[in-house]
């Protein structure tokens, strides 16, 4: 196991998994992207990804709101800081129509109660979905995200439970029938890297999904032991790099000051 | 158009039965008109609405809704809606029947209803199961290239839309800044429009800018002042969203019991909006009060 260590920053050894997780998304992110952003936790890596090398990331919400420029962390993707100081703002539709269906959008964050070896996502139901064990809050914009941005990435608690081989419901297409399928549907890009308290995974020739690197303290058994499918894992898999005492400083005083994404853990 | 009060609008407007569509992307949610529908006792409504929200958690669980068709039924930044889950999963306090969409989905067909189109294509649910689950989400041959398949969806025409805005005219022109979610195309799809604003001001106001005049009396049959009328949702300038509510909620829907509990003290306990706020308190409105920030004023020109 090698260590991908940043050569920049000191590394810290007090983090949570959280905020560990928030740190490792925000480098998935560069100057010249353009991020729709989720609220929560993908909202404070994009802010961390703005104030740590990505100062250029434009962040669209699915609520319209365009180049925005929070002044405080957003208790919902309908925030008025969201709103406030943005570069613009439209109605629900054109965001949707002209910038994320007409390929305007780089990068999406999405979310879900599982994810499959091909990293397709469900928000929508556990069970049956005409009688259901329990029923999700459902799409929102997932589903059309997932379809129209070139990269997704998704940050999600590594559990037997959330890693089914198969999802009980596609919310949110990943590399369904492998990459040519998906192209084959006409669905751009697809799922680009999956972060867990565990490990960080990435999408392999045929779509499917294989480990990267694992985080500090975790060996690979336990990934694999919280994976319901035979995971497999680079060859060169590497340790996850921790926060810097950087990112830690800018998450806990600047973006997330009273815990209420990155605290009680 | 008439300019009216809220029980007026919505006697007036709604009929048991009738689908509804409470307009508002987290932003200007018309919680004063769902309060209004739970008091005066509607039945068997289809409840539309991107995101369901707090406003139609009480709704169901005041057993006014028979149908929902949305895109996302969460608590916006806090959990689970636990009323409509409680309908979904258990029945209680009865089923509903779901038509179930993306954001997207749902949106294209708000703007099909507003241009009175056939259908709309769109680049979404290919690939998902939502096709599999939903007859209205197809799937047809593009007649341009035969070799692409394309998703269409259907127009969607709610009986009554209820928007909200901060300022109109007593002609219904009406002013929205922030967020606009998709209230525009709601206006514009529904048979009967409630217009409900903040503050009714001179039509001289809203023809000094034309172009933030989004909803106008084209669309709108009625028209209702009702400052805090979407608390705890927001309005943009006015005030914000008293997260306090939102997480009490959440507590509150535990239980059909504790919904039903809440419904009896802030909705049937209470004669109108204006009770409503002052059983909340000057207090907690004015904690909601944002400071000032105004736009750089523009010169539309006066010619000639």
């Amino acid at each position: 196991m090698t260590n991908d260590a940043d050569a920049e920053g000191t590394e810290a050894t007090d983090y949570t998994d959280t905020e560990l997780m928030i740190a490792r998304a925000a480098r998935e992110l560069t100057d010249d992207d353009t991020v729709l952003v989720g609220v929560g936790v993908p909202n404070i890596a994009c802010n961390l990804a703005k104030r740590t090398g990505a100062s250029g990331l434009e962040m669209v919400y699915e609520s319209g709101t365009v180049g925005s420029d929070p002044s405080r962390l957003p208790l919902s993707i309908g925030d008025p800081v969201l709103a406030s100081n943005a570069r613009s703002v439209v109605p629900m539709v054109q965001g949707f129509g002209y910038y994320l269906q007409a390929g305007r959008i780089d990068v999406g964050f999405l979310g879900g109660a599982q994810i499959d070896k091909h990293g397709s996502l469900n928000s929508t139901v556990i069970g049956d979905y005409d009688d259901p064990d329990v029923r999700l809050p459902g799409s929102g914009g997932a589903c059309e995200i997932a379809s129209n941005v070139e990269r997704t990435l998704v940050i999600t608690p590594h559990s037997r439970r959330r890693f089914p081989e198969e999802v009980d419901f596609v919310t949110s297409p990943g590399y369904v029938d492998g990459r040519e399928g998906r192209e084959a549907l006409g669905l751009r890009g697809g799922p680009e890297a999956v972060i867990t308290d565990m490990a960080v995974m990435a999408f392999d020739e045929a779509g499917e999904m294989y480990v990267t690197s694992v985080h500090p303290g975790v060996d690979r058994e336990a990934v694999q032991a919280a994976t319901g499918w035979e995971l497999q894992f680079a060859d060169d898999l590497a340790e996850t790099t921790p926060p810097t005492a950087e990112e830690l400083r800018l998450i806990r005083e600047e973006l997330d000051p009273d815990g209420v994404y990155t605290g009680g853990e | 158009m008439t300019v009216t009060d809220m029980p007026t609008a919505i006697e007036s407007a709604v009929d048991d039965g009738d689908s509804v569509y409470l307009a508002g992307f987290t932003h200007l949610i018309p919680f004063a008109a769902g309060h209004e529908l739970i008091r005066q006792g509607y039945e068997e409504l289809t409840l539309v609405r991107a995101t369901p929200d707090l406003v139609y958690d009480q709704l169901i669980a005041a057993g006014c809704a028979d149908a929902v068709t949305f895109s996302w039924a969460g608590n916006p930044g806090v959990g689970s809606l636990r009323a409509f889950r409680r309908a979904v999963e258990e029945g209680v306090p009865n089923a509903l029947e779901l038509d179930e969409y993306s954001h997207f989905g749902l949106t294209s067909r708000l703007a099909a209803g507003a241009q009175d189109l056939p259908f709309v294509p769109l680049r979404t649910f290919l690939g998902s199961d939502y096709p599999d689950v939903n007859e209205h989400i197809r799937v047809v041959e593009n007649p341009y290239d035969p070799d692409e398949e394309v998703v269409v969806v259907p127009p969607l025409t709610p009986d009554v839309a209820v928007v909200r805005a901060q300022r109109a005219d007593r002609d219904g022109n009406a002013h929205v800044w922030g967020i606009q979610g998709e209230l525009v195309e709601a206006a514009f799809a529904a048979d009967t429009v409630v217009l409900t604003v903040e503050e009714l001001v001179d039509e001289s106001v809203i023809r000094s800018d034309p172009n933030r005049t989004v909803v106008t009396a084209d669309v709108v049959d009625y028209v209702v002042e009702e400052p805090f009328g979407a608390h705890p949702s927001y309005a943009q300038g006015y005030y914000d969203r008293d997260n306090e509510a939102y997480l009490a909620w959440d507590e509150t829907s535990t239980s059909h019991e504790g919904t039903v509990a809440w419904l009896d003290e802030w909705v049937h306990g209470v004669e109108n909006r204006t009770e409503y706020m002052e059983k909340l308190g000057a207090e907690r409105l004015l904690e909601l009060l944002p400071k000032t920030s105004y736009n750089t004023a523009i010169n539309m020109g006066a010619y000639q």
